[in-house]
């Protein structure tokens, strides 16, 4: 429960009203405020600046410092007043956190000083609101990485580093190569042979000067047998490097699927479909085109610089801008060129045979490139021409900055995006995690509230305070409001892993005759608070495996509150008959504890004349994974 | 020849550059009006709605409820620190009410303690209306609270609860322990609740249950009696 809606809870409590009428079992008992102090202002002295609050609204929050008793530690009994030697800027956000429920990060906040007084005050950092909760991550994974290269470089320097796999240092070492000299090395090899494969492929095309007796060759003809030497070593080397980076790769699967890896696989297996296919006359011009693709081995240059891998990335996330300004310059193309093809359709020898090939002169002179090889010669034309020429300008230049501004903040916000994405499922599970830890809070006080009510009628004060001491006030008057609700409806609150097994075991036990009864000395024992409604015997079928399996189950610890006087039960059939039901009801309100319960017998379908069934006990909670037998429960 | 074809190549002409300007200009001017009509739609956004709602002095408040100054201090601040406006509307209400019941579903609920807090229909609840609720429940005679009850049951106020009304109110109490119950909740179970109200409310079993009724009722019920008295210690 937020505590900062914990001034509505007497309303929460007065709004039960609408069960009370409906409710076919009494109400447990409210919790009563042991010592009642009147709300006093109560004065926190920080470094000497002096707050002061409710003492309610510390209390809001019994888990940290201010709220529980930690803080009667910093008591000063000649001031009267609390005294932390803390920083008093921090502890105004702190104060805040208990006024308002939201906990906020100061920007100007240094966040280790920051987070020693969170941890100072028992303060969870995850309880930090949404608006500031970003920050906050940012700062503090900025921190981490600084301290990280601190002591990285460190490390490196010392030259001691925790024991790696093999594996796990290779990975490294292709990564990182200013790890260790062996991969500075193999970094600087690989970058080598890139370079001579593609100088390679460069030079393979130049004209070599000439063989007598035939034409001019290019070197990759002449000299083949080198050429083709030079080639395989490099593809060796290339293929071993593949390899070795796909045995060390933690995950191969995603290396697999790597745009680098891609084009590692591209730029080698020319070669090799090459050396599969040398026979084959026809294949032979495709492999001739596949050949181009060795010029790919130049995109491996991109994991020896950063800059290529973030230009690879800008141009990847300016995809849509860069794809509104493909688009706006074709409409211009193809407006100008059907222009252009138009206007100079009347001139004679005319270069604009059609309007694609007019295209060819409206790019050129849109890009202001102006080759000369198609003119306008018509009046109209060169009228259109200019105009065409001006527009190019424009259509290129403006969009351009917006590509630059665009960029700087795409590549921002995709960066905010996937933050805020994976902090969205972080913030889901915090919200989860809070509300099931309130849940969790009633259900663990429930099994810890039976032991209260039983001990506390023979009126020990002192045992009740060391047992109450997890829950404040405001829980306990939170768990009875929520112990009401289960009154009303008849049913219990559990927790989800309870109600799966639930449902596992009723769907696997259809016929509850398979457990083996003990026989209820409950027959004397009179009904608890809140015996369960029989049903009709038309529901039976369905409803009694619950039932059996409710009662089969009671635990051992749990204690019921047995009233004291024994009901006269008759042996009616309390399904259809609610008023005697109520009659049955025992006062509870002066309950002792005189035994406990065993469980029951046969389930209803077997034996309507059972009478005084002893109820399953809604205050019992469920044994958490309580075996199936029956158990029994030893009295006090 | 070829002049006649210049002649008329150039009337083609010039009209293909007027068309060309003309669409130029309306580009121009249909720009400037994306531009002014985005802030003109962001000024619109501006026109937030900061009701502030201010309640009656203390001394009129203790006058009208069974407070004392204390508690409707105590009270006032806890409302006015979750609705800074002063005026709680429904979706507050229900987001304020659902986190007490974190398991569950206690928007339906909600919804019909808001009509019953609303006491002047005008879709929000002030302070007023929620202390005069509260000083009801909390303080009232067991009648007066018995009377609140039935007020919120009828939910549409003519004075007689029916089964649909009931049924409704049921499944909204049934909704708020929500899906990890032991035993199980069953579709049925709101249902059987209601009748089994009916068989102990409606004495002339005419299907629906009579304010007289309710409260006869409830007076001989020890039960509900003593879960009246439980308001007692509430504040």
């Amino acid at each position: 429960m937020a505590a900062g809606v914990a001034a509505w809870l007497p309303f929460a409590r007065a709004a039960a009203i609408g069960w009370m009428p409906v409710a076919n079992c009494p109400m447990p008992l409210a919790p009563t405020e042991k010592n009642k102090r009147q709300d006093e202002l109560i004065i926190l002295n920080v470094s000497g600046r002096r707050f002061q609050t409710w003492r309610t609204t510390l209390e809001r929050y019994p888990d940290t410092l201010l709220g529980s008793t930690e803080k009667e530690f910093f008591f000063n009994e000649d001031t009267k007043e609390y005294f932390f030697d803390r920083d008093p800027e921090v502890f105004r956000c702190i104060l805040n956190f208990y006024r308002t429920g939201k906990l906020h990060y100061p920007r100007y906040e240094c966040i280790s000083a920051y987070d020693e007084e969170l941890a100072f005050y028992g303060i969870l950092p995850e309880i930090i609101g949404d608006c500031c909760y970003e920050e906050y991550k940012d700062r503090k994974r900025e921190n981490a990485e600084r301290l990280m290269d601190d002591n990285d470089s460190e490390n490196n320097q010392e030259g001691s580093m925790p024991s790696l796999s093999f594996r796990q240092t290779m990975w490294r070492a292709f990564e990182n190569p200013h790890t260790s000299t062996l991969a500075l090395v193999f970094y600087y090899v690989t970058g080598f042979f890139i370079a001579v494969s593609v100088i390679t492929n460069v030079v393979e095309t130049v004209p070599c000067g000439t063989v007598p007796g035939s034409k001019e060759l290019p070197c990759g003809e002449r000299y083949a047998v080198a050429f083709f030497c030079l080639d395989t070593a490099c593809v060796m080397i290339f293929t071993v490097e593949y390899l070795l980076r796909l045995f060390a790769a933690p995950s191969r699967y995603r290396f697999i699927r790597s745009v680098m890896s891609i084009i590692d696989v591209v730029a080698i297996m020319p070669y090799y479909i090459g050396l599969v296919m040398t026979n084959n006359e026809d294949v032979s011009g495709a492999f001739v085109t596949l050949r181009v693709f060795r010029v790919f081995r130049i995109f491996k240059f991109s994991r020896h610089s950063q800059g290529l891998r973030i230009l690879g990335y800008t141009l990847k996330s300016c995809a849509s801008e860069l794809g509104f300004l493909l688009f706006s310059l074709t409409m211009a193309i193809i407006i100008f060129a059907t222009v252009m093809f138009y206007a100079e359709k009347g001139s004679s020898a005319s270069k604009f045979t059609s309007i694609p090939a007019s295209f060819w002169y409206t790019i050129v002179t849109m890009t202001t490139l102006g080759y000369g090889d198609m003119v306008p010669k018509t009046i109209a034309g060169k009228i259109f021409g200019s105009i065409c020429s001006l527009s190019g300008v424009l259509v290129i230049a403006l969009p351009v900055p917006v590509i630059v501004s665009n960029f700087s903040r795409i590549y921002h916000q995709n960066q905010r995006a996937d933050k805020r994405r994976a902090q969205k499922k972080a913030r889901l599970a915090r919200i989860r995690v809070a509300k099931t830890g309130s849940s969790n809070a009633y259900l663990h006080s429930k099994r810890n509230g039976l032991l209260n009510e039983a001990l506390e009628l023979p009126g020990s004060t002192e045992e009740e305070q060391h047992m109450t001491k997890g829950t404040s006030l405001i829980e306990s008057q939170h768990h009875h409001l929520l112990h009401c609700l289960e009154k009303t409806t008849n049913h219990e609150f559990i927790d989800e892993q309870l109600f799966e097994q639930n449902c596992l075991e009723g769907s696997m036990q259809n016929y509850p005759s398979s457990r083996s009864p003990s026989l209820a000395s409950a027959r004397g024992l009179g009904t608890s608070c809140c015996s369960r409604r029989h049903k009709k015997s038309t529901h039976l079928p369905n409803s009694s495996v619950p039932a059996t399996r409710l009662r089969s189950m009671q635990e051992l610890s749990t204690i019921h509150i047995q009233c004291s006087e024994q009901p006269s039960l008759s042996a009616s059939r309390s399904s259809l008959n609610m008023k005697a039901d109520d009659g049955l009801r025992p006062n509870c309100k002066g309950a002792q504890i005189t035994t406990a319960i065993i469980s029951i017998p046969t389930p209803p379908a077997l034996t309507p004349e059972a009478e005084s069934r002893p109820g399953p006990g809604s205050p019992a909670t469920n044994a958490p994974g309580a075996a199936a037998s029956v158990v029994k429960v030893s009295a006090l | 020849m070829e002049r006649t074809s210049l002649h008329n190549d150039s009337l083609l002409y010039a009209s293909l550059i007027a068309i060309l300007l003309l669409i130029s200009y309306w580009f121009t001017t249909r720009c400037f009006k994306i531009i002014s009509g985005i802030e003109d739609s962001v000024e619109d956004e501006f026109e937030l709605s900061t009701v502030c709602h201010r309640p009656e002095g203390l001394e009129q408040l203790q006058e009208q409820t069974k407070f004392t100054r204390k508690e409707l201090q105590v009270l006032y601040r806890g409302f006015k620190n979750e609705c800074p406006s002063g005026i709680v509307n429904e979706e507050n209400f229900k987001q304020i009410y659902s986190q007490f019941f974190p398991q569950g579903d206690s928007s339906t609920y909600a919804t019909f303690l808001f009509n019953a807090f609303d006491t002047d229909h005008d879709g929000s609840v002030s302070f007023e209306d929620f202390v005069s609720g509260l000083s009801t429940i909390l303080r009232g005679t067991i009648d007066d609270r018995l009377n609140w009850a039935f007020n919120l049951y009828d939910l549409n106020k003519d004075g007689c609860i029916t089964k649909e009304e009931m049924l409704d109110i049921m499944k909204s109490i049934y909704d708020m322990m929500g899906k990890y119950t032991y035993p199980a909740m069953r579709e049925e179970a709101p249902r059987e609740h209601v009748e089994n109200f009916f068989q102990k409310m409606d004495r002339n079993k005419d299907g629906v249950v009579t304010i007289e009724e309710f409260l006869e009722s409830c007076q001989k019920d020890e039960n509900i009696m003593r879960s009246m008295q439980l308001f007692d210690s509430v504040i």
